[in-house]
């Protein structure tokens, strides 16, 4: 199809979609009655609703049908709950599974925890707007480049020769020896969430930052004259009351972290056992070409989640709600 | 407010069911089928058509269209269309190119939806049977079949077949029993061209015992990192097992972790796995899992590595300016081998012809791409080099490349006994999964006994 037949077909669809609401508005605002009320909304609900469930639930519940079923690319037999098996067994998926628990522990404890240690040791600082800025910038970068500027810092070249990674010639000057950074387990999985946490601390600064600013002077002024400083005020003042916004944040980077795969992919390619679930899955299904096994990662990828965003919905209500 | 909201749901119901409508519009119809061949072809008369008259057959096939599906991009894609002219000069017929670098996925998407292109350039072997078990794959023509039997060796017929029948010809190969070197440092040092393994290893010495660590190697390649462990062991299988225990070792009729695996892989472990022998430029045995395949081998400008066993297509890695001929910079010679018993065993890969639909322009296309008149043609369309077939009626003279040139001499050597690579026939499950990651391991201090067990226990059942 070429450009310009695209453009048609373009433009009939949109003239098709407007016509066909023209018609169903026309048909529902005779309505008047309350059983009218209902058919307009369903007019209305039908589309979306029609295409949450094709666009949706289709592909959620084909996904989890396939995981019951083997590694064949055409007519995978079905094999019940052995992908499963296999995945809780197979000491390389069980490999997995202990970097992903790693990964989802570390990474929001520590993104949140440094980033909200600066944004209460900046917080009216003089260079507060500079200061920001900088932990901010890694958000700004794409998690592929990041992680491409980490694999530098990460280099690794025999002590006797050039060093080209940063940590590396830091080594040299202080007359160790080099170390590869990415090769032993479980450690290069340590130095790949350092990536991650680089990235969120920024993120996590910002939020929280901006809840600090929001707690009511009087508040402060009152725990102030009632000679509350310093470590107590912490403890006390600021935490409790952004409290909300703090598991907000620990959520959101738990969510992102799960799903965690550009770092895992660019640094490493999975290998030298620093896979992870959402980094295994695209692995299993789109190089070792097992749709069974990748769709059951998927699946426990989606059950793992499924808990956390729904608490993270619901912080989210309650901080909307004050 | 009861109107604004009504209007937003509108809006929001109205922008879904446009979506809905555009995704419809973008399933085109396709239609299929055989047709005969109707009038006298194009290419009647014309010089520059002649040697295609195989393309007769199929009649005056003007205004119609072929589609090709590959893995084949930008820049060989230019060098790929420009060799298809000759081909509408004489039947009238046009191609369309698809490239994709995605192509091993989206192919089986393609083929599940019921849309398969009209060709594919399939590179590995499996993924070919898979399709072709789909049963959506067309056994080739009577002409394209006689074109394998008279430019290509039986070995290359039979990766093109399935249950006894001629699916695709080989379209490209690269050849990886390839050693890199500096011809320069090797004149300076008087070492010479080693001829037999054991030369190889006697020189790995000499050359250790100046100092300089002879072997470099890089095993890293993102997802599929490891895949050169691959071919080391595969090209070692070759010389001291053989093509035939090869095969079955690729077929699993013996099983992967055999006593004669283990002892060409040690072979290997003799020269990867000696810290006095390797990494040049890199450090110790175990940066060459950390090591990009695509760096392995620049130490040899800088004279911190003397040899680097790596396909053809690493040519393309040497920066610019690089002299990439005998007596140059770099250059490339055969990975030697331990006895004269089975030939010259070439580790290699290529590209396969797949038709998914019989009318006659495809049939017609298919056919032009297994003679030598297209052979030459594409040597011709590509001055910038890194191209080569194992069509044994490729005039070495059309190459341009010195190292294509190599490699052509190489495959067409009467003695060549050509096996693609294995890791590419295995279930992809070891061929793109254990395989490589044992590899890997392996060189990081798995034993070869383990590595080989592993890979044994990762091949799927059935």
């Amino acid at each position: 199809m070429s450009t310009s037949e695209k453009f048609v077909q373009m433009v009939l669809a949109i003239v098709l979609f407007y016509s066909v609401m023209a018609i169903i508005l026309l048909l529902t605002q005779r309505l008047r009655s309350r059983a009218g009320e209902r058919v307009q909304a369903a007019a209305f609900l039908g589309p979306s609703l029609l295409l949450i469930g094709i666009g949706l639930l289709y592909p959620a519940i084909v996904t989890a049908w396939q995981s019951l079923h083997g590694a064949a690319l055409f007519d995978p037999p079905f094999v019940g709950l052995d992908n499963y098996k296999t995945l809780f067994t197979n000491p390389q998926e069980i490999t997995v599974l202990r970097n992903t628990l790693l990964w989802v522990v570390l990474t929001p404890l520590f993104s949140t925890g440094i980033g909200l240690g600066y944004a209460v040791i900046i917080d009216r600082a003089r260079f507060e707007k500079f200061a920001k800025a900088l932990i901010f910038m890694p958000i700004a970068i794409s998690m592929v480049g990041a992680s491409i500027i980490w694999k530098f810092v990460y280099d690794y070249k025999a002590g006797g020769s050039e060093q080209i990674g940063l940590l590396n010639q830091i080594l040299v000057w202080l007359h160790l020896d080099t170390y590869n950074f990415l090769l032993t387990d479980p450690w290069n999985t340590l130095f790949l969430i350092v990536i991650l946490i680089w990235i969120q601390a920024g993120f996590a600064m910002t939020i929280l930052s901006a809840s600090i600013k929001a707690i009511p002077d009087d508040i402060v002024e009152a725990a102030r004259l009632d000679g509350v400083g310093g470590w107590k005020m912490f403890r006390y003042i600021t935490v409790p009351s952004i409290r909300p916004s703090l598991i907000v944040v620990l959520t959101t980077i738990t969510i992102a972290t799960l799903k965690v795969f550009d770092i895992v992919q660019t640094a490493t390619g999975g290998n030298f056992n620093t896979s992870v679930l959402a980094y295994e899955f695209y692995r299993q299904n789109f190089v070792a070409g097992d749709q069974g096994l990748a769709t059951a990662i998927a699946v426990v990828i989606f059950i793992l989640v499924t808990p956390v965003v729904i608490y993270n919905i619901r912080q989210m209500r309650k901080l909307e709600g004050r | 407010m009861r109107s604004r909201n009504t209007r937003r749901w509108a809006a929001a119901a109205a922008a879904l069911t446009g979506a809905g409508l555009a995704l419809a519009g973008c399933a085109s119809s396709d239609s299929g089928g055989g047709g005969s061949a109707s009038g006298t072809w194009p290419g009647e008369g014309k010089s520059e058509c002649k040697g295609l008259e195989q393309l007769a057959d199929f009649g005056d096939l003007t205004g119609k269209t072929v589609s090709v599906y590959t893995s084949i991009l930008p820049p060989e894609q230019q060098a790929q269309e420009d060799s298809y002219k000759l081909f509408t000069t004489c039947t009238g017929a046009e191609v369309k190119y698809e490239g994709s670098d995605q192509f091993e996925t989206q192919l089986v998407v393609r083929v599940k939806a019921g849309n398969a292109p009209d060709i594919a350039y399939i590179p590995q072997p499996g993924l070919l049977k898979t399709v072709v078990s789909s049963g959506s794959a067309v056994e080739a023509p009577s002409q394209v079949s006689d074109n394998v039997d008279k430019w290509f060796g039986e070995d290359w017929r039979n990766y093109g077949t399935v249950d006894g029948k001629l699916y695709a010809a080989p379209l490209g190969a690269s050849v990886k029993s390839f050693v890199w070197f500096s011809p320069k440092m090797f004149a300076d040092n008087g070492w010479t061209v080693p001829e037999t393994w054991d030369d190889m290893l006697s020189l790995t010495d000499d050359i250790a015992a100046k100092g300089i660590k002879p072997w470099c190697a890089g095993f890293e390649s993102g997802d599929a990192t490891g895949w050169p462990g691959t071919d080391w062991l595969e090209d070692a299988v070759l010389r001291s097992a053989g093509p035939d225990v090869y095969d079955q070792w690729v077929n699993h009729d013996i099983p992967f972790n055999d006593s004669a695996i283990e002892t060409s892989l040690d072979d290997v472990g003799k020269i990867l796995k000696d810290d006095k022998y390797v990494n040049g430029g890199f450090g110790d045995v175990n940066s060459i899992a950390t090591t990009a395949f695509q760096d392995g081998g620049l130490p040899i400008l800088k004279g911190d590595c003397a040899m680097y066993r790596m396909a053809s297509f690493y040519a393309a890695q040497w920066p610019e300016g690089t002299d990439v001929s005998q007596g140059g910079d770099v250059f490339a010679f055969y990975l030697p081998t331990m006895s004269d018993e089975f030939g010259k065993p070439v580790l290699g890969g290529g590209e396969f012809v797949t038709a998914f639909s019989d009318r006659q322009e495809v049939q017609a296309f298919q056919t032009y791409l297994s003679t030598d008149v297209w052979a030459n043609e594409k040597a011709k369309a590509t001055p910038g080099g890194g191209w080569v077939s194992a069509n044994k009626g490729l005039d070495i003279n059309n190459l341009k490349s010195p190292i294509d040139k190599l490699s052509a001499e190489t495959l067409q050597d009467p003695n060549a006994v050509f096996r693609f690579d294995g890791s590419d026939q295995m279930p992809s499950a070891v061929g793109a999964g254990s395989f490589w990651k044992e590899m890997t391991a392996w060189i990081t201090g798995e034993s070869t006994d383990q590595a080989l067990t592993n890979v044994e226990n990762s091949w799927p059942a059935s």
